[in-house]
């Protein structure tokens, strides 16, 4: 990331756990960023209860086909991230490199499907202050985009230092980032997407 | 408590009476706490030649000192929880049937009151709509209707020992019923903007004579009043 | 494992000379990943921030025992500005204050120095903790000078108010106020995860978990108490951002919104936060009654247990503060009982605190008389808050200054009494000088005494029904009494003698650091790792990084002539 130069202290290499340090780092990471959505969800939720028929209707009017597509892309990107930890781990970091640039394809794709999806949603007049479902949605999935962005940036970094040999155990902690991301948009496609009957 | 402040209704005894038993239990431990803590540090300050003692704490001789005031203070914890129950039961969730019904809205930066009037019911002709100032009777069992006009406020009448925020976009019941004369405070308390301070009013709890004449005053008044409250 | 990594011998040689590359000020002082000196610049910035809360606690306290009369270094206090100075107040001195000295200065002093490393585990996301901690305070700071002035919708910004600029008026300071506070919590997440990460994988080979010190176990328990209840609150605050620039209604009760929820997700957070910054300052008032009583600390395992116990416990209490706000009524009852709860860990805690004194040999040092100060005037706390837990007179109490003087008796120990216990007692080691005692003893008598005459006034003002962020009480007769006059003109004065007792310190601190009596590594004579550094340590701590083979706290071991125990000298 910074200078190959920097003196990593031997407190980074000691595992008294026995699980390497950036591993458990990624997972309280995961940790603190689950309550954050869990709060937003939580919020979603209490509207939802509380608006009930109204509430439906409004989510009716998201795309459950673009939906459905970008969480096989995010799925399918998954995949990949999973594949490359595998490469990594069998030292071979031109393959997990490569891998992890097939997992931020598949994340620019999701971003690109979703401008598309929320370019047509503004132009009907769905936007972020038409109502409380309106600005949850793209509150929230703007949120989750802004981690998929994040997420990606760090996996190029991280996919650089690989494809070099350089630094191969980030490829597992950034796949179990990548994986977070993954699974709170399965929690946020149902919720936005698909609606009670009618 | 009532040395600082009147009671003013029937629930503030329930209230007062609370806080004393609080203050008989929590205030036991306390002074316990405090002479023990001092007691030591009389007793084992630094003495020359005297080394100290190796005590690990978990011995059973030595836990017990802290699990027994463990347990009694969760027997302590039991009284207080039932008796903060009781007192919110009666406060809050047992509302009495009203014999009037007063609504307050409350606004940045004033409270608008409206009297049911004589006929003793409110949205009739004859209600008494005041700005910061609550006319009630002593005796009357009153249900309070709590609305806001913008931003969160609350409904404070020490004397009476009660208190409810007033959210807006909802309206939120309270129960009093005077129990004695005279003029005290009312206050907003969540803070409401730059005006806060300013939202004081007054409350005047008068007999049925009085309050008679006062209604016969004030009735046909009322519109005036609506005309300003309407901002 | 991590195959790549070359292991480093400690000691990568940099401040004392002897390495081949000379640092500059900047890259020494200003861009080091060296955890001591990001520590030492939470401190200073913390320190800095304290003098700005103070001095706003003087300024409206000066408002409120002379209404309306020109303050002396201020100006007249109009009410818009007293809110702010209010809110203000308890937003630095939480977030910017409290947070940063207890947590991230000692927290990244002490932790790899007490668990014998040389460095946090990730040195370059500790510098970046601090330079957006960094930047939050300019931004806070900033917000008292923009147009319309600081936000003034009290710490705890509840919508509508806070949401709306017509409402609030502050349609600048209102969001750069959540800004700064959304970055703080940003700083103190990524700070969070060095400190827990550090200590679970990088302690001293023989350091097995029971065998670390409590105040490394408190500021890691209080980082993960952090890291898992600030989610809801950092949700809640896009949402509240939105409304305040975006044009959404997520508080707006007119267009669908709930501003309830806005308390809910705030005090999910705001409830674990003030065991937040409790928990490390019992790990410092532990350490040091250890050290100044020579004894084991009582019940090491039980202080854990009840430590863990109040942490879960305290996910499951935050609607106290909401008993009167308009929640269903039959869930305060639940909430009344958990509250009620969480007093008995917390009163077994501080039982342990007392115990460890029986049959000790008690020096009155200065950083003993601060940990016993903190338990004297924290117990007062402690006791108050049972008429606040308890929702049948919290009805009464509530939004009372009987509530700023429970908290003021919890949060002055926590933060003040407890950053003046770890500064007097780890200054030695942190700059390699001892500070002056005999001014230390004044200085702790001057502030203890008349913090006691500020807030135990407020007790009684609270009984009185005197309530909170009124900038005069002349609107209300009840509260416009002689007497209670009186009661505010004697807090306002104890604040200012207190003040100023600060300024003995400060000159001494100061001085000290330059020109101090040299210390050695041991002063103290205690047991713990850091003080078998050098004092101050270098880059790296050690040359060889120690081993450890006893518990901390082996004080007055009957099998020993001296009455202290090294954790890191062997066994014979």
């Amino acid at each position: 990331m910074s200078s190959t130069t920097f003196p990593r202290p031997q407190a980074t290499t000691r595992s008294v756990t026995g699980i390497s340090t950036g591993k458990l780092a990624v997972w309280w990471i995961v940790a603190s960023e689950i309550v954050i959505f869990g709060g937003l969800l939580v919020f979603y939720l209490l509207m939802r209860f509380r608006h009930g028929d109204p509430w439906a209707e409004a989510a009716t009017h998201t795309n459950i086909y673009i939906g459905a597509f970008n969480t096989f892309v995010l799925l399918t990107s998954s995949l990949f991230a999973v594949l490359a930890h595998q490469a990594a781990e069998s030292d071979n970091g031109k393959k997990a490199a490569r891998f992890l640039m097939y997992t931020i394809g598949g994340a620019l794709m999701f971003l690109c499907v979703k401008s598309y999806e929320w370019s047509i949603e503004i132009e009907k007049g769905y936007v972020l202050t038409k109502n409380v479902f309106w600005g949850c949605y793209y509150l929230i999935t703007g949120l989750h985009g802004f981690h998929v962005i994040a997420g990606a940036i760090i996996m190029g970094f991280v996919a650089k230092d690989a494809a070099k040999g350089k630094d191969l155990q980030r490829v597992e902690c950034i796949g179990i980032y990548w994986h977070f991301v993954d699974i709170v948009w399965l929690f946020l496609f149902p919720l936005f997407y698909t609606t009670a009957a009618g | 408590m009532d040395q600082y402040l009147e009671q003013a209704s029937t629930y503030a005894g329930s209230v007062d009476w609370l806080f004393w038993i609080i203050t008989f239990i929590v205030g036991f431990w306390f002074l316990v706490a405090e002479f023990v803590f001092f007691g030591f540090l009389i007793k084992y300050r630094r003495k020359e030649g005297e080394k100290a003692g190796y005590v690990t704490g978990t011995k059973k001789s030595e836990k017990k000192w802290i699990t027994i005031p463990h347990l009694l203070i969760i027997c302590c914890d039991v009284v207080l929880v039932a008796g903060a129950i009781k007192v919110w039961n009666e406060v809050k969730l047992d509302l009495p049937e009203p014999d009037q019904t007063v609504r307050v809205i409350a606004r940045q930066w004033a409270w608008i009151f409206e009297h049911p009037g004589p006929d003793g019911k409110l949205d009739t002709e004859d209600d008494i709509r005041t700005t910061d100032e609550l006319t009630l009777q002593k005796g009357v069992t009153y249900h309070f209707e709590l609305t806001s006009r913008d931003v969160l406020h609350s409904f404070s009448i020490p004397v009476f020992r009660l208190k409810q925020d007033i959210v807006p976009g909802r309206t939120i019941k309270q129960w009093a019923k005077p129990t004695k004369t005279g003029t005290f405070d009312i206050q907003c308390t969540e803070i409401c903007g730059i005006g806060h301070g300013l939202m004081g009013a007054v409350l005047h709890i008068q007999n049925e004579d009085d309050h008679i004449a006062w209604m016969e005053k004030h009735t046909k008044t009322s519109q005036a009043n609506t005309l300003l409250a309407s901002q | 494992m991590d195959a790549t990594t070359t292991a480093t011998t400690s000691g990568h040689t940099e401040s004392h000379g002897h390495g081949h590359h000379e640092e500059s000020f900047v890259s020494k002082y200003l861009l080091s990943t060296d955890h001591k000196i990001i520590g030492m610049q939470y401190m200073f910035t913390g320190l800095i921030m304290a003098l700005i809360g103070g001095y706003l606690a003087y300024v409206f306290r000066m408002q409120l025992a002379y209404p309306g009369e020109e303050i002396p270094g201020y100006g007249i206090l109009t009410p818009g500005d007293y809110n702010s100075k209010v809110t203000m107040h308890g937003t630095i001195m939480i977030f910017w204050v409290a947070m940063p000295v207890l947590i991230a200065a000692f927290g990244n002093f002490l932790i790899p120095l007490m668990i014998g490393c040389d460095d946090m585990v990730f040195p370059r996301i500790n510098r970046l903790s601090y330079q957006i901690f960094l930047i939050s305070a300019i931004i806070l700071v900033a917000s008292f000078f923009v147009p319309g002035g600081a936000f003034g919708g009290a710490w705890t910004a509840y919508p509508p108010l806070s949401a709306t600029a017509e409402y609030n008026l502050t349609p600048l300071g209102a969001p750069l106020w959540l800004i700064a506070v959304a970055l703080e919590f940003v700083a103190f997440l990524l700070g969070g995860i060095n400190f827990i990460t550090t200590v679970m994988n990088s302690r001293a080979k023989g350091m097995s978990m029971y065998d670390i010190p409590l105040v490394v176990w408190m500021i890691v328990i209080a980082s993960i108490l952090f890291m898992l209840s600030v989610g809801p609150l950092v949700a809640g605050a896009v949402l509240l951002l939105f409304d305040q620039i975006g044009g959404t209604n997520f508080y707006n009760p007119a267009a669908g919104g709930d501003p309830l929820v806005w308390q809910h997700l705030f005090w999910f957070f705001g409830h674990p936060e003030v065991y937040v910054v409790l928990l490390p300052a019992m790990g410092i008032v532990a350490e040091v009654i250890a050290v100044f009583s020579r004894k084991k600390f009582f019940g090491y395992k039980l202080a854990l247990y009840t430590t863990f116990a109040t942490g879960i416990l305290s996910f499951v209490v935050w609607a106290h503060h909401q008993f009167v706000a308009g929640i269903d009524p039959r869930m305060t009852n639940l909430f009344t009982v958990t509250t009620l709860l969480i007093s008995i860990p917390i009163a077994e805690l501080l039982f342990l605190y007392i115990a460890t004194l029986y049959r000790g040999s008690i020096e009155f040092s200065v950083p003993m008389l601060w940990a016993l100060g903190f338990i004297a005037t924290f117990l007062i706390g402690g006791v108050t808050g049972i008429y606040l837990g308890a929702n049948g007179t919290d009805i009464f109490f509530h939004d009372t200054y009987f509530v700023v003087a429970h908290f003021h008796y919890t949060f002055f120990p926590i933060a003040i009494i407890g950053m003046y216990a770890g500064l007097t007692y780890w200054f030695p080691k942190m700059f390699g000088r001892h500070m002056n005692q005999t001014i230390g003893k004044i200085h702790f008598w001057f502030t203890i005494i008349p913090f006691n005459l500020i807030f135990l006034p407020q007790f009684l003002l609270g009984l009185a029904g005197q309530h909170r962020r009124i900038y005069d009480f002349s609107n209300f007769p009840q509260l416009s009494t002689h007497e209670l006059q009186h009661l505010r003109i004697v807090a306002t004065t104890s604040l200012i003698v207190m003040l100023i007792a600060q300024v003995p310190f400060i000159i001494n601190f100061f001085y000290s650091i330059f020109k101090g009596r040299k210390a050695e590594k041991n002063p103290w004579k205690a047991n713990t790792l850091e003080w078998t550094a050098d004092s101050p340590p270098g880059h790296g701590n050690w040359a060889v990084l120690p081993d450890v083979h006893r518990g901390p706290y082996e004080y007055s071991h009957p099998d020993r002539d001296e009455d202290y125990w090294p954790q890191d000298e062997p066994s014979k």
